[in-house]
């Protein structure tokens, strides 16, 4: 199923969508690292819905527009994205940041949401589950805390770095050192309001995530307690990645109900 | 030319070994490496090395912003620089300076700044920073936003000790409804403003500002890299159409005296490749957070990252200039020679540095107040 690049302008701001296949609209939102590439996983999920993969705005190809400050004008970029896009009906994947981002779209306004899968998602905090400290981890720590199969890590690790990539990377940094340094991933606002979500949640984490502990997935069904939990075994931070046959399963048996 | 006295304040009883494995002594050494006890000794012993070059003649003591690290132990240079203002008559007093992004409350610094200025009779220099890197680590402030704090508290702060209060100032990171500054500073307009920096062509653009003029202090650097940016600043201000002012330009620099050239070097080895090796460093990511830095700044230090965090030996540190060491002549002729060169107004010396102990401290400073300030001083 092939993917085309797309550009759109939203909010005087350049946004880089990859799109492919069709079916209901699945939007997945990527983490710090951005979705560079065109993943085995998006190309499942292709074979049933129509999926929009973007660079966040302050990430990848899109643009660092002046006001992006904070996860909030995130949210409201997005709805305003959505609403130019006239996408309905929407299964809203969001993971890591990305994961945050959904959420503090959807305790907006879900009137264009169908579902909401959050995928080891940033954006609250729980007792004793700290996150690692993505800003002072060596670059090569925070890879092989990514995954549990540490072949996968190696394997990245091996992938020589272009002069673009790099300048990807720091520009990726950048803004998710605006979004999350301080508070640090999280909004202390957001558990207030998470119960104006009223469209079916699943919960997705990795049981050894090392960047964002599995112990958050627990307080984040308290606090969403409608919402299923599925936590995969012998899985790190991307279970998109590392288990997507598995997670393009659990998408299926949740958004297509 | 000016002569300051600029302290650090390190932790210098430090288990050395525990700082090297620890692999900085920033943001995450654990505090249990502190004994009260001995920060007593060493606090007091600081204050009175200072008082000491009131006495030995410097024109300036100096004392500096450092959180969460055995580097320097001022975590508030305000408690240092008021228990200087108490303790001496005739030296000014210079915080170099306040790091104004880290604080929630800016009005604080114009406040705790015009005290100074007021209890000391009008002898406080001013210095305003960013902080370094590793201080948005320990005070969670978010760097991408660094600059633009930097500015707005800046902009405040002189707002607050010029204008007729009580005035409402209105920003995009700091909003107050009465500025009303009780004291205002005791000198006029305000106290002379210092601009310390690693060098950036940013600071340079912004503190040689035909509205500014403020002082524009190179730290720590080799002497090529001194050169450089003095030069820069001189360029700057011809570009704005001034000519900059020697007063303008200052160099902080870490010195050591001894009888002759080789005890000077015996004597200060290991306490300055201590300094250098263990109390300078940390990684990368901890020194330069987004943000902090443009990103081509970043990826320049990133193309030079070997040999600005490998070791530097005390041979190495004299050929680069980082360090200035020897007899009082050679060190004189030194000093003589750059100023020639780059003719900078103030000259900053740490006399103390790392783990340097009491004795050879106050000798260095004797031994550099009789034997090369007075030459240093007559320079014009």
């Amino acid at each position: 199923m092939p993917f085309t690049d797309n550009f759109l302008e939203v909010d005087g701001c350049k946004l880089h969508v990859r799109r492919g296949g069709s079916g209901r609209p699945l939007v997945f939102l990527p983490g710090a690292s951005g979705e560079p590439a065109v993943l085995p996983f998006m190309e499942k999920l292709a074979t049933r819905f129509d999926v929009l993969v973007p660079d966040n705005p302050g990430y990848g190809q899109s643009d660092e527009p002046a006001w992006l400050e904070n996860i909030h004008d995130v949210a409201y970029f997005y709805l305003d994205a959505f609403a130019q896009l006239k996408l309905e009906n929407v299964v809203l994947i969001g993971a890591s940041m990305g994961g945050w981002m959904a959420m503090e779209i959807a305790v907006r306004n879900t009137s264009r949401l169908h579902s909401l899968m959050l995928v080891s998602p940033a954006g609250i905090r729980a007792p004793g589950a700290e996150p690692a400290d993505l800003f002072l981890l060596p670059p090569e720590d925070t890879v092989r805390r990514l995954f549990h199969d540490q072949s996968l890590a190696e394997k990245r690790l091996a992938m020589p770095m272009s002069p673009e990539a790099i300048d990807l990377a720091l520009k990726n940094r950048h803004t998710t050192a605006r979004l999350a340094w301080e508070p640090r991933l999280h909004d202390p606002m957001l558990p207030k309001w998470l119960p104006r979500i009223d469209v079916p949640v699943s919960i997705v984490w990795g049981a050894q995530d090392r960047i964002l502990p599995v112990g958050i997935a627990h307080e984040l069904k308290r606090l969403l307690p409608r919402a299923e939990l599925n936590v995969i075994e012998a899985c790190g931070h991307r279970p998109q990645e590392e288990k997507a046959e598995q997670f393009c399963e659990l998408v299926f048996r949740f958004a297509c109900k | 030319m000016q002569i300051v006295l600029f302290h650090l304040m390190p932790y210098a009883d430090l288990d050395l070994a525990a700082g090297r494995k620890n692999g900085t002594v920033w943001v995450t050494l654990p505090n249990r490496n502190f004994d009260p006890e001995r920060g007593h000794r060493l606090y007091n012993r600081y204050l009175d090395e200072l008082e000491y070059g009131e006495e030995l003649g410097w024109d300036v003591l100096a004392v500096n912003e450092h959180h969460q690290t055995a580097y320097g132990l001022m975590p508030s240079p305000i408690v240092t620089a008021s228990a200087l203002a108490r303790r001496t008559k005739r030296v000014k007093i210079a915080i170099l300076g306040s790091a104004l992004p880290l604080r929630t409350h800016p009005l604080m610094v114009a406040e705790e700044h015009a005290m100074i200025d007021v209890i000391s009779g009008g002898r406080l220099i001013t210095g305003f920073v960013r902080g370094i890197g590793a201080e948005y680590h320990t005070f969670g402030v978010n760097p991408t936003f660094s600059h633009d704090r930097f500015h707005e508290a800046h902009d405040l702060i002189v707002r607050a000790w010029t204008e007729p209060g009580p005035f409402a100032f209105h920003g995009h990171h700091y909003n107050f409804q009465y500025v009303n500054l009780w004291p205002r500073p005791y000198q006029k307009p305000h106290p002379p403003i210092w601009i310390p920096s690693q060098g950036s062509k940013e600071t340079i653009d912004w503190a040689s500002h035909p509205d500014r003029r403020y002082t524009y202090l190179q730290t720590f650097s080799p002497v090529k890299v001194v050169q450089r940016y003095l030069k820069s600043y001189r360029d700057t201000c011809a570009g704005y159409g001034y000519q900059c002012q020697d007063r303008q330009l200052g160099w902080a620099v870490p010195v050591y005296v001894g009888d002759t050239d080789a005890s000077a070097r015996a004597e200060a080895k290991e306490h300055f490749e201590a300094f250098r090796n263990v109390f300078v460093k940390m990684p990368l990511e901890m020194l330069l957070p987004p943000g902090y830095t443009s990103r081509e700044s970043l990826k320049n230090v990133m193309k030079a990252k070997a040999q600005m965090f490998g070791d530097v030996t005390i041979d190495q540190a004299l050929e680069l200039g980082l360090f200035v060491c020897g007899s009082a002549e050679t060190v004189t002729k030194a000093f003589e020679s750059y100023w020639r060169e780059m003719r900078f107004g103030n000259l900053l010396v740490m006399c103390q540095f790392g783990t340097l102990p009491a004795e050879l401290t106050r000798a260095n400073m004797e031994r550099f107040a009789r034997g090369v300030m007075p030459r240093l001083k007559a320079l014009n």
